[in-house]
């Protein structure tokens, strides 16, 4: 058995490593994803194009604009001088947010009422639109407390020291800083792993078919379970291989803390590899051509990683799609990959993804396993 | 060019479409499963964030802050432990996504006067996640600390105060802010490149790959021909595409369409022979089908995923990234998209979007049609 089946190996090396363009498709497409991913996958908000129109033009408006200007995420264009700048300056997309202080602001926060101040935000993009709404309160508040402050200190200078107030002490763990980037690179690593050995091991067999050469190879002695091995070891290489790559593109190149084990890294990433390949390997005996195997593959690649977590938390689903999201092996990866990069922690709290993945991977490979030999029959 | 070889090759092509039902039945469905993928699992709207809380004093008043917790839909307060260990497990296992730590002598220094922290340690492996949990936080923590002196200085005889802001925060375009109006329209981009570079990167590859496209050159059948020919039937299939998911889009998901549907159609029109013209370069260019598959993933459907605005926007990422996006097509599209939908602009304002669409078009068609004749000779 060994014997043929480092035959079928030689042979199936040599189809994957023999064509110039293959072997730039193998190692080239997942750097330059990575590399993209790494830049472009970002919710963080640095710039918020902010359009003020002052109609109050007193110290206090002038305070809280200068807030705003001093602030790192909003960039201000010039000062509107009319209400129906504000429409023209949101409706081209000059500014994503606009913020109008009425006349009498001051008077009204001068003899202690409530002062309202208009915002509009361009919901166009609601995330940029929550994030940025967010900031502007943030400011707003701030300005607001301290004002406050002011003002009873201005009543009674003595309430300064003792007036109580409740203050958030904010611990961010893993993640110190709150970089996006370090919570998607990991998990770039198992997408891209994830679109690669599917797409590629779902070709495997296909191939051999609609050559015509996979009669060729059922008349020799080889059996069924060398010639899937034989298929799979040389994808479970490169996928191992595309793991350490960008893995290691991750922490030299964006810095992202690599905090666990190794160890429970590789263990993490054979079983998710099983997985891959039996989902692969699936698709493979059941499809008739190549074509069939690419659009079959990418209906299996596009909810996987939509329903892994990996951008969107899965916690904001609808209920009877977090059921669904267990079905995705990725799911597991997600947590072992973000947990033994940023957490630092080990298999006292990954064993369940472990056993879900092995679970998920042996079934998926005893199917395909099944599948193949009815197709061959 | 002749009508009827244009027609006979369209026609075997047609014909090879119709004979592999199941991609043309995923090709149908495929629209329909990423919108609801898309309309349903893409989401940063976060409610009941699993929150763990320490309360080291456990008096009225800690007990009354902690309160505010369980009445916020933002939380979900799933247990009060009463050691720092638990609560290290709770955030390292993922099982609590923030805990609340009081102080043991909050209620002491509350009366004594003065600020008190309260401390918030987050799990920030999403960085998103994070913010939300803060900003909410910080919300609940100032609403509480704004009771405790407003209490105060009644007790000690100060006049009523009244929070000095309101912030009245508008929203236009996307009124509810929902993530799904945004994410939505672009979707339609996303469709379109899977279809068109996916489906015709494999058609020319697979003649090749067969050996049936020396068949085909030696008939009377002009390079032209072949190029037409080819993508006519699936530039069909996607303009049927685009009208399942603007249906979906608008009488499924309640996303507004204020635009003009004569220009949401030209507009995909190029859109889609962009993408097919690329598909066909791309194939053109891939000697088989598995290079043709992963380089029409790299060229065509991770743009449209990643530079294109339809999910991370364009304005947040690095200059040089930002460079990027601008030969990518998709970013003209998905921006068309966008104002077509939510903004409703104009035709006549949407020069900026079209315009690129036409020249890509028509270096695309050409390029295509310079390698095919390179690819004879």
């Amino acid at each position: 058995m060994l014997a043929r089946l480092k035959q079928m190996l030689i042979k199936e090396f040599l189809q994957v490593f023999r064509d110039k363009r293959t072997r730039f498709v193998l190692l080239g497409p997942p750097l330059i994803q990575m590399l993209i991913f790494g830049y472009a996958a970002t919710f963080e908000i640095h710039y918020v194009p902010t359009a003020i129109l002052d109609l109050d033009h007193s110290s206090e408006s002038r305070g809280l604009v200068s807030r705003f200007q001093s602030s790192p995420y909003f960039t201000l264009l010039p000062p509107l001088t009319t209400h129906r700048e504000i429409r023209e300056v949101i409706d081209r997309g000059d500014a994503i947010v606009a913020i109008q202080i009425h006349p009498g602001f001051a008077q009204l926060l001068r003899s202690g009422q409530t002062a309202p101040l208009q915002v509009i935000v361009d919901g166009t993009n609601s995330n940029t639109a929550l994030i940025a709404a967010r900031y502007v309160n943030q400011i707003a508040q701030r300005f607001g407390r301290e004002y406050q402050r002011d003002y009873m200190e201005s009543l009674n200078p003595s309430w300064a020291a003792v007036i109580p107030s409740v203050q958030l002490e904010e611990r961010p763990w893993f993640n110190e800083d709150l970089r996006s980037r370090w919570f998607f690179v990991p998990g770039v690593i198992g997408s891209l792993t994830l679109v690669i050995v599917v797409t590629l091991t779902a070709f495997a067999v296909v191939r051999e078919r609609e050559i015509g050469t996979l009669e060729q190879i059922m008349v020799t002695p080889i059996r069924p379970l060398e010639f899937i091995l034989g298929k799979t070891i040389p994808f479970f290489v490169i996928g191992l291989m595309d793991v350490t790559l960008i893995g290691t593109l991750g922490t030299l190149w964006f810095g992202v803390p690599f905090r666990g084990s190794l160890l429970v890294l590789l263990l993490g990433t054979v079983l998710y590899l099983i997985c891959m390949l039996g989902v692969g390997l699936f698709i493979s005996t059941i499809s008739a051509t190549q074509q069939q195997a690419m659009i079959s593959a990418f209906f299996f690649v596009m909810p996987a990683i939509t329903f892994s977590g990996f951008g969107f938390p899965i916690s904001t689903m609808p209920q009877w799609l977090q059921y669904i999201t267990y079905l995705s092996p990725l799911r597991y990866f997600l947590v072992v990959l973000r947990s033994v990069y940023l957490k630092g922690v080990g298999m006292e709290f990954l064993w369940p993804q472990m056993l879900a993945m092995a679970a998920l991977g042996f079934f998926l490979l005893a199917i395909s396993i099944l599948r193949f030999h009815k197709a061959v029959d | 060019m002749r009508w009827t070889r244009l027609l006979a090759v369209a026609r075997k092509e047609v014909i090879q479409i119709r004979r592999d039902r199941r991609s043309l039945g995923i090709v149908l469905i495929m629209p329909v499963i990423l919108m609801l993928l898309f309309g349903y699992g893409v989401s940063l709207d976060l409610k009941h964030l699993p929150v763990y809380v320490y309360d080291q004093e456990g008096s009225q008043q800690s007990q009354d802050l902690l309160n505010h917790f369980q009445a916020s839909e933002y939380f979900h307060v799933i247990k009060a432990v009463d050691n720092y260990p638990e609560l290290v497990r709770a955030i390292d296992s993922g099982k609590a996504a923030m805990a609340v730590v009081i102080p043991y002598d909050f209620s002491l220094q509350l009366t004594r006067g003065g600020a008190v922290n309260v401390q918030a340690i987050i799990d920030a492996t999403d960085d998103n996640t994070a913010n939300v949990l803060i900003g909410y936080t910080q919300a609940i923590i100032s609403g509480y600390s704004e009771d405790v002196q407003l209490d105060w200085l009644q007790r000690h005889g100060g006049q009523q105060l009244q929070a000095p802001f309101s912030v009245d925060s508008r929203t236009w375009y996307n009124e509810n802010l929902e993530s799904r109006a945004f994410i939505v329209p672009g979707v339609l981009a996303l469709v379109m490149s899977v279809i068109g570079a996916f489906l015709t990167s494999l058609t020319i590859a697979r003649e090749w790959e067969r050996g049936s496209m020396e068949q085909l050159i030696s008939t009377p059948v002009t390079p032209l021909e072949i190029l037409l020919g080819k993508l006519i039937p699936y530039f069909v299939i996607g303009l049927l595409d685009v009208g399942v998911c603007a249906a979906i889009a608008v009488w499924w998901f309640q996303v507004p369409f204020r635009g003009s549907v004569l220009t949401l159609l030209v507009s995909s029109a190029l859109f889609m022979v962009v993408v097919l013209c690329m598909g066909y370069f791309i194939s053109v260019v891939a000697k088989n089908q598995l290079a043709a598959s992963q380089l029409a993933l790299v060229a065509t459907f991770l743009p449209a995923f990643l530079l294109s605005g339809f999910l991370f926007s364009i304005e947040q990422m690095p200059a040089a990234v930002r460079v990027i996006t601008y030969i990518v097509p998709a970013r003209y599209y998905v921006a068309a998209l966008k104002k077509l939908f939510l903004k409703g602009t104009p035709t006549a304002m949407l020069y900026a979007e079209l315009v690129p669409l036409v020249i890509f078009s028509f270096v695309l068609a050409l390029l295509a049609t310079r390698a095919f004749h390179k690819r004879l000779a």
